[in-house]
């Protein structure tokens, strides 16, 4: 079973079955990851607040960040996102350093699942449409109808852009979950290919698989950095209606 | 592209194998609904703690260090642009003073040599009076010395010619036809050596 590429996805449970009223929410694998995750982030960015003048490595890391997550937002969605920063530091941070984790062998990947995916881009989504509705009341119906466009197109560039409006956690969490699991598949089935043919063989898909180690890596942060900078997006055309 | 690819290939062999078989069998465990409820439990959980405690201790920390090392160095740079002007007033000032104590030092020098030609100028001419006044009193000397030491010669010349005579002769001479002599001779000396 464990040549199975798909094999490395499986989610199992850890420890005894936690029930309320009969919805299993037992600890799995997945769950440590996310805590394993979680924990790691704080104790970094914990180290990073000492205070001093000038900062120390982990704190450099720390304020790099926070300065990077900041330029990032103000610079997609304005100076009127600024009371989002944590939720979308902490959403990239999450999505990062769980990317990162299941880089490392034999662990599991929580963002190659799409229900995680999806429950995090279904929350963007919902948060931001209702922010939009309370700072644009029923104007933020606008975005529907873009500027400039003749009155015979308007129709179909309505449905057009409802149906993209819609499709926004679809493809969100879609992405994120589509790249992950791909990538992990990949390199299984390059790790397979190794043991396959052997020592005569092996080097060719061995050589992939090292490869594919620091694309993955890439990805990994590529894909932290796209899924936060698209909710950044989201929330400028929520923030600033621009009709 | 290969990604794709293989991604595309394990979609299209879910959606035939995924009815027929259970995830373990070979299908996608991302669509076995079996821990759904627990995953998103669990992140909620994990989550929301995260969020809320980077949001409430953390980030502010950070953010609040950021602004003080951006004040502190403000701070600074402020202070260090006030102690240059200082420096630079400080150098003028310096500059100024060692302009006007050079400009005294001239004028002092200026004025000190100006007395002191003065007093030079003063001391010769009264020293100049002083040497003519002296000229003057020794020439005056020189003639009176000039018309007694005729005088005086003549006597000389007349006692001694007097004493001669009555030596050689042995009487008196009337002293007065001596005397008329002598004058007459001295006065003829006294010619040639004017004429010379």
């Amino acid at each position: 079973m464990a040549a199975n590429p798909m094999y490395q996805f499986n989610v199992y449970r850890i420890g005894p079955e936690i029930k309320i009223n009969n919805i299993d929410i037992s600890f799995t694998n997945a769950s440590l990851f996310m805590v394993i995750s979680s924990i790691a982030i704080l104790i970094i960015f914990n180290l990073g607040t000492k205070r001093s003048i000038i900062p120390n490595k982990i704190q450099l890391l720390a304020e790099l960040s926070y300065s990077f997550i900041s330029k990032m937002i103000s610079d997609t969605a304005g100076s009127k996102a600024k009371p989002y920063f944590s939720f979308i530091f902490s959403l990239f941070m999450f999505v990062l350093f769980c990317n990162m984790f299941g880089m490392i062998p034999y662990s599991f990947t929580v963002t190659s699942h799409i229900i995680v995916t999806f429950v995090l881009a279904a929350f963007i989504f919902i948060g931001v449409t209702i922010i939009g509705f309370i700072k644009h009341g029923l104007g933020y119906l606008k975005l529907f109808v873009p500027s400039g466009v003749p009155m015979v197109l308007l129709p179909l560039i309505v449905v057009i852009e409802i149906i993209s409006y819609l499709s926004r956690p679809i493809s969100l969490s879609v992405r994120l979950f589509a790249n992950m699991m791909a990538g992990h598949t990949m390199m299984k089935v390059f790790g397979g290919f190794v043991v396959s043919l052997g020592i005569v063989g092996g080097w060719l898909p061995l050589g992939f698989s090292v490869a594919l180690t620091g694309l993955e890596i890439l990805v990994a942060f590529l894909q932290a950095y796209v899924f936060a900078i698209l909710t950044c997006i989201y929330l400028n055309d929520a923030l600033n209606l621009h009709h | 592209m290969l990604k794709k690819i293989i991604f595309q290939f394990l979609a299209l062999s879910l959606i035939f194998t995924y009815s027929a078989q259970s995830a373990e069998s070979g299908g996608m465990p991302q669509l076995n609904p079996e821990f759904w409820i627990s995953q998103i439990f669990w992140l909620v959980l994990t989550f929301g703690l995260l969020f809320m405690i980077l949001s409430k201790f953390i980030l502010p920390k950070i953010s609040n260090n950021l602004e003080t090392r951006k004040s502190q160095i403000l701070e600074n740079i402020e202070t260090a642009d006030k102690q240059r002007e200082e420096t630079e007033k400080k150098v003028k000032e310096f500059d100024k003073i060692i302009n006007d104590t050079k400009v005294e030092a001239k004028n002092y020098f200026n004025s000190e040599r100006q007395k002191v030609l003065d007093n030079i100028n003063n001391k010769r001419l009264s020293l100049e009076k002083d040497v003519e006044k002296e000229i003057i009193k020794a020439e005056e000397e020189i003639d009176q010395l000039k018309k007694t030491s005729q005088d005086k010669v003549n006597k000389i010349a007349i006692e001694t010619s007097s004493d001669l005579v009555k030596q050689l002769i042995g009487e008196d001479i009337n002293k007065s036809s001596l005397s008329a002599i002598v004058e007459d001779l001295s006065k003829k000396e006294m010619e040639k050596h004017n004429d010379i």
